[in-house]
């Protein structure tokens, strides 16, 4: 807390308005000193609180996770024996980590897979010259504003199995009712709908942000090649969103596989969290339960770090995966449009640019050469 | 999307460059309504069981018009969970760790946005490389250390986790930095003005939006936590953690849930017609600075 206070009260003296140069050379000389002291050192003070509060409460935390998850540690007897990788070796034995795993992961395709074609579809509408264009975006995130809480326990209802919404819509269509809450993959299902009700809006906006981004011009020198929509859509829109996919998708990867009020709030009936079976039990709840039902913290801590292992892995296979796709089409891109200048400079007189003179492909791979338009938007066109 | 397909190359054809400029058709307009319904109903059927009695959830197909038992519900909720306290405390809590993030984040993100200094590429990569550093995780140790310092039970306890985040610190930077102009800190330092004072007549006016952003989005944050609130003030609860007991009570009654639902949901449905516009943006240029 000191180190925050220090910058606004060190280069006080600094501040007040002195007459200009003061023959008074001893105090001068002190001065100059001060201010190259405020010059090189409250950069320092500036990122200090945000560095030392964010170790205390963020990085410390998690590095402690990995002390505890060595320890047969217990709320109720505090720190215990060490016993190395004990806890690590217990709980990838344990059916419940597994099963745990499998709903997170289940839960998050079902979320994650739907939310982002949807969320791609619902930014390219926004994208269209609307009326009410603010109106149209501010619907989309309403339901951005309810909080999960209440999402669940809304959904919970929607989805309830004697009464719920759904069940009540599907018995007058004369079908028969889904046990939302009971059975394995309809929970998901359900779980997975409220992350996406909540979502999907959100994620469009991000989306339609990095395509108005691209400059019209290229829409509009496409259209004019004779590109529709949906050509220029995959074309031009897609490649040039990219980095912002490649955000949406880690975001994404990082909350889904936390996910926790959700499951948390299904179903109250159940005292197990997670539904009676441990049905749609995350390894978040998973972890919960372990360390704050029966006070594991060893093994609730060896989880958290696994999970932690995992959520970090995923993130940098997104990342390594989209730059081999970003490099890997550039090298296409390159070749292909080598072959084209080459052929151009084998028809004598047919000037680039004009399509008229353009041979025309016969490849069907190459009729969706995106090269002319797409190729400076395969370095970032964010800031 | 057809629609628009089979458009496009007759439009070419015709009026060249005004091509884009066209409205799009019906097809896009109901698509569009179609992801309103489906965002708006659940709200609005979650209100219309709020304000009836439990017949109405019964009933085979859904009622289209609210009841008149609102507000009894709604006295029904306070009564079963301390309603005030929670909705004072939540408002304590998001609000100390807004102007706490504000606060640390514009200060950092200048630092890193315009001022030279020893180490900041480095420090400034750690910071985006905690970005996906999923913090929730240390809730173990971090829950030990709230019980051995006797927090758990304030609002101390949910403070403390969130007063920075490395999001906060990059979003800043990516807005300052462009939005600065060396030279106008330049001239203020050949002015005389210290290096707190350059900071605080030119960064600061300069991030005045950026910084109300930033607010929003980390109160709305705050606001919706759950999992942490749950663990520490359970007895003193926020309004997340009081809404989730209405349906922990032994017997359940479902109307009386969704009031609460709706109730908790007003402050911010408050909130959205008046920022909606600054949430927006505020989501839009995130993605493009992120």
């Amino acid at each position: 807390m000191t180190s925050t206070l220090t910058p606004s009260a060190e280069p006080r003296p600094a501040a007040s308005p002195t007459p200009p140069a003061q023959p008074d050379t001893g105090r001068s000389e002190f001065r100059r000193k001060l201010s190259r002291f405020d010059v090189k050192y409250s950069p320092y003070f500036y990122v200090a609180p945000f560095f030392i509060l964010f170790g205390l409460v963020g990085l410390f935390p998690l590095v402690y996770t990995f002390v505890v998850s060595l320890n047969d540690w217990n709320l109720l007897t505090g720190p215990g024996d060490w016993v190395g990788f004990e806890n690590f070796a217990t709980e990838l034995a344990s059916p419940l980590f597994w099963n745990s795993l499998f709903n997170t992961f289940s839960i998050f395709l079902l979320s994650a897979v739907p939310q982002l074609v949807a969320a791609v579809v619902i930014a390219a509408v926004l994208d269209q010259n609307l009326r009410a264009k603010t109106f149209w975006r501010l619907s989309v995130i309403l339901p951005y504003i309810v909080t999960p809480v209440a999402v669940t326990l809304i959904f919970s209802n929607v989805f309830g199995e004697q009464y719920g919404l759904v069940n009540n819509i599907l018995t007058t269509l004369g079908l028969d009712p889904v046990m939302w809450k009971t059975e394995t993959f309809p929970s998901h299902v359900a779980i997975a709908t409220m992350v996406n009700w909540r979502w999907t809006g959100y994620n469009a906006l991000i989306l339609l942000a990095a395509m108005q981004a691209v400059p019209r011009d290229v829409h509009e020198s496409a259209a004019l090649d004779g590109a529709g929509a949906v050509r220029r859509f995959f074309a031009i829109t897609i490649p040039s969103i990219r980095p912002t996919l490649v955000f949406v998708i880690i975001t994404a990867t990082i909350g889904g596989l936390q996910i926790f009020t959700e499951p948390k709030l299904f179903n109250a009936a159940s005292s197990v969290p997670g539904g009676p079976q441990r049905q749609y039990q995350t390894t978040v709840l998973y972890l919960w339960d372990l360390a704050f039902n029966r006070q594991e913290f060893g093994r609730a801590s060896a989880v958290a770090w696994m999970l932690f292992v995992i959520i970090v892995a995923f993130g940098l296979l997104n990342f390594w995966f989209s730059r081999r796709i970003a490099s890997s089409e550039a090298r296409v891109s390159k070749r292909r449009t080598r072959r084209r200048l080459e052929g151009y400079r084998a028809v004598p007189g047919a000037v680039p640019g004009s399509g008229a003179a353009l041979p025309e492909p016969t490849d069907p791979a190459d009729r969706l050469d995106p090269d002319p338009t797409a190729a400076p938007y395969d370095e970032e066109p964010r800031a | 999307m057809t629609a628009t397909t089979i458009g496009a190359p007759r439009r070419s054809r015709r009026g060249r460059g005004m091509g884009l400029e066209r409205r799009p058709g019906l097809l896009a307009y109901l698509l569009i309504l179609a992801i309103f319904l489906g965002g708006a109903y659940p709200l609005w059927w979650s209100f219309i069981i709020g304000s009836s009695d439990k017949s109405a959830l019964s009933s085979t197909w859904p009622p289209l018009l609210p009841g008149g038992q609102f507000w009894t519900n709604v006295a029904e909720v306070i009564d079963t969970v301390p309603f005030w306290l929670a909705l004072g405390n939540s408002i304590i809590v998001s609000t100390v760790i807004s102007v706490s993030v504000i606060t640390f984040s514009t200060l950092a993100g200048y630092a890193f946005a315009k001022l030279r200094f020893r180490g900041r590429e480095g420090l400034l990569v750690f910071v985006i490389a905690t970005l996906a550093v999923p913090t929730q995780l240390g809730i173990i140790p971090l829950f030990m250390l709230m019980k051995q310092f006797g927090w758990t039970g304030t609002l101390g306890a949910v403070i403390v986790p969130t007063l920075v985040t490395a999001f906060g610190v990059f979003f800043m930077r990516q807005y300052l930095v462009d939005v600065i102009p060396d030279e106008l800190i330049e001239a203020a330092r050949v002015d005389g003005a210290s290096m707190i004072s350059t900071f605080w007549h030119v960064g600061v006016p300069a991030a005045r939006p950026a910084m109300a952003i930033l607010g929003l989005f980390t109160f709305m944050t705050a606001w919706t936590d759950y999992l942490w609130p749950l663990l520490v003030v359970p007895q003193n609860p926020t309004l997340q953690v009081a809404l989730s007991q209405l349906q922990s009570a032994k017997y359940v009654d479902y109307s009386v849930v969704l009031a609460g639902a709706v109730l908790a949901t007003l402050p911010l449905l408050i909130l959205f017609v008046i920022a909606g516009k600054q949430l927006i943006s505020g989501i839009m240029q995130g993605a493009v600075k992120g």
